[in-house]
């Protein structure tokens, strides 16, 4: 479900709302891969830019953890060429001198600079030099976001990597305080985020969880029973290594959670998924006992099971076919009175009367259905 | 990293492209014998190396590898090995100094021996700021020393080993944040300059729960772990341990599959160690 999560970073903000955003969190377990799906969800959202369907005209990268190279290299292997690159990417340079030692060292007067000049400036990336100051940072941030070249009104994405490294130098409130002005600013398109869950308190990465609205873990693919560094542990670690799971938790805007996941494997340079239910066939293909009789339904069944009509739903069979999902507008139900609850109460009166014989109403609840494909954005909007 | 004269379990296991290598041990198994073997290495490699001792003299480290056929003296002297002395004495309250001896290269290129003298006071601001400004200092000399060394054809063999970084945290009056920062700048040394990054850690200082703090920064930061422990069978007379390596880089040029986790048992020897799989010997 990374192309979900990556599909709702791309479409941005609508008008009136803040921007998305997605937290994703990663621990000591399976952290190669946490900062590969990092990686994936930024150079496909760059991707989307480049190519124009998305809301944003160019992604900023707020790099603590890797240099720049790491997610230009990155980026650019994924088919990126360096001048779409040098439009829609901007870096700002958390990693090579977040305290200004480096300028610090530079300016001592008493040196002779002969330093080779090893990093070529790059134009696209900004050396940020105080951490410390959040305000700052903040103010670096829309400027680099500002200076996208495009018409119109200008989104941009954010992506910070990692607020863990954030948090050694401010405090919580501080960081939570900037994600939030972020999102309500008005030019950002979306943002998401990387945290090391293991680093801090669980309390601190759930605040960072309720300023989103997607959340990402990557959690080892298999769970350690023993719970400890022993040297058992050494085959359950080669598999944590190599793969991962995936989960994606999407809040919808009428408050429905909705859960995914996938699992994550690194392939060569590059991150891949597959997506659950091949792991899931394939797990009870191998997990179910062996027995003479069939416990797997074949085509035929499955669809003769879906043509029954329970005994409770009398709907298709001549009547109107109503679903609930306990949020009417009102217009719609002056237009319709049939719907409403007060009439339903009558019609239930009257035919208790008229007939002898009990029924039972049964009007189906939108959450009943099968999960929804994402294909459809606009499926939980109120309009 | 580049190994050369290598071929042993422990080579194999680490393979190469590994900057920052974290080795961690414990009471039982100390692990300063990789220390010495990487070291060797690295010179045998026509390699260089800025080595920050904490927890031993000079001397002896001298003594060890020159058992093993490596000469740190003359290294030293033909300015391929950059010692930093680091001893710390313990503070009495008020009072804490870290003596630095170090190898400062002038503008008119020679070089002088100097010692510094950083006196930490344990006052309030004052000592939160000197501490910061010492790290700079050292910082800013292991990077001249990185850059004078820095030449097209001797890129990715210079290694800055720490031995070993619980002694540093004492040293910072126990501010782990103080030594990640340290840490963090000698992280970006080598992803610029090509090096490579050699810690120690006391893995058993760091066993309680709310004194995870810089072991798990650590192990964050480290492309590669090497972990010694006490055999886990019990007490075996020409067993001395066994090491476990994993490998964190994710990302190979290779498609194939690389053996991510290693673990093998070692046996030291007066002129180094020996490395084999269990069982593999009678």
């Amino acid at each position: 479900m990374a192309e979900a999560a990556v599909r709702c970073l791309r479409d941005g903000r609508l008008d009136g709302e803040h921007a998305p955003a997605l937290a994703m969190e990663g621990s000591l377990q399976c952290c190669p891969l946490a900062a590969g799906a990092m990686l994936h969800v930024a150079a496909a959202l760059a991707s989307q830019v480049v190519s124009g369907k998305a809301q944003a005209r160019g992604v900023v990268i707020v790099a603590f953890d890797h240099s720049p190279e790491v997610y230009l290299d990155f980026i650019r292997r994924r088919g990126l060429d360096s001048k779409a690159l040098d439009r829609c990417v901007r870096i700002l340079d958390c990693y090579s001198d977040p305290l200004g030692w480096k300028q610090k060292i530079q300016n001592q007067p008493h040196q002779e600079r002969n330093r080779k000049q090893l990093s070529t400036k790059k134009e696209n990336v900004a050396v940020f030099r105080n951490v410390k100051d959040v305000k700052m940072l903040m103010n670096s941030i829309t400027e680099l976001g500002g200076g996208f070249q495009g018409e119109g009104k200008l989104y941009f994405s954010v992506a910070v990597d990692s607020i863990s490294s954030m948090l050694r130098h401010a405090s919580v409130p501080s960081i939570s305080g900037l994600l939030s002005n972020l999102r309500s600013h008005d030019q950002v398109s979306s943002i998401f985020w990387l945290v090391h869950s293991d680093l801090h308190e669980p309390k601190v990465p759930r605040a960072f969880e309720c300023l989103s609205t997607m959340v990402v873990c990557v959690e080892p693919a298999l769970v350690d029973p023993a719970c400890g560094e022993s040297s058992g542990t050494m085959s359950f670690l080669e598999q944590n290594y190599t793969k991962a799971k995936f989960i994606f938790r999407l809040k919808r805007r009428n408050g429905r959670v909705k859960h995914f996941f996938e699992e994550i494997h690194v392939e060569g340079n590059d991150v891949k998924f597959i997506s659950a239910p091949s792991i899931n066939t394939e797990v009870s293909q191998s997990l179910l006992p062996k027995v003479h009789f069939n416990l797997e339904l074949s085509e035929k069944e499955r669809s003769d099971r879906a043509n029954v009509v329970l005994p409770f739903e009398h709907q298709g069979k001549g009547e109107p076919i109503r679903i609930y999902d306990g949020r009417r507008s009102l217009p719609e139900l002056q237009q319709d009175p049939n719907l409403s609850t007060l009439s339903l109460v009558d019609e239930i009166k009257s035919t208790k009367s008229g007939t002898s014989k009990g029924e039972i109403h049964y009007i189906r609840d939108s959450d009943d259905e099968q999960l929804d494909s994402d294909e459809d954005p606009d499926d939980d909007l109120d309009i | 990293m580049e190994e050369c004269g290598g071929g042993d379990l422990l080579s194999e296991a680490m393979g190469s492209g590994a900057r920052v290598v974290l080795v961690e041990d414990c009471v039982e198994a100390p692990a300063a014998f990789v220390l010495h073997l990487l070291l060797k290495r690295a010179f045998a490699g026509a390699g260089a190396a800025v080595f920050l001792a904490l927890s031993q003299p000079f001397s002896h480290y001298d003594r060890i590898l020159r058992k093993m056929g490596c000469n740190l003296s003359l290294h030293r002297r033909s300015e391929r090995l950059h010692f930093f002395e680091l001893q710390a004495f313990p503070g009495k309250q008020s009072l804490f100094y870290l003596v630095l001896f170090g190898l400062e290269k002038l503008s008119c290129n020679y070089y002088l021996v100097r010692c510094h003298f950083i006196c930490f006071f344990a006052a309030g601001g004052a000592k939160e700021a000197s501490i910061t400004d010492s790290f700079v200092r050292l910082y800013s000399q292991i990077q001249r020393v990185v850059e004078t060394n820095w030449t097209g054809e001797n890129a990715g063999k210079f290694i800055i080993m720490i031995d070993d970084i619980s002694l540093l945290e004492v040293a910072a009056h126990g501010s782990v944040n103080d030594v990640l920062d340290f840490l963090h700048y000698c992280v970006t040394l080598t992803s610029e300059m090509n090096c490579s990054l050699v810690i120690l850690i006391h893995e058993d200082i760091y066993s309680s729960e709310e004194n995870m703090g810089l072991l798990v920064h650590l192990r964050y930061i480290a492309d590669l772990v090497i972990k010694a422990a006490p055999l886990s069978t019990g007490l075996a007379a020409d067993v001395h341990g066994q090491l476990s390596v994993v490998n964190k880089c994710v990302f190979s040029e290779q498609r194939s599959k690389v053996q991510k986790v290693w673990n093998f048992h070692f046996k030291m020897k007066e002129n180094g160690a020996e490395f084999f799989y269990p069982g593999s010997r009678r």
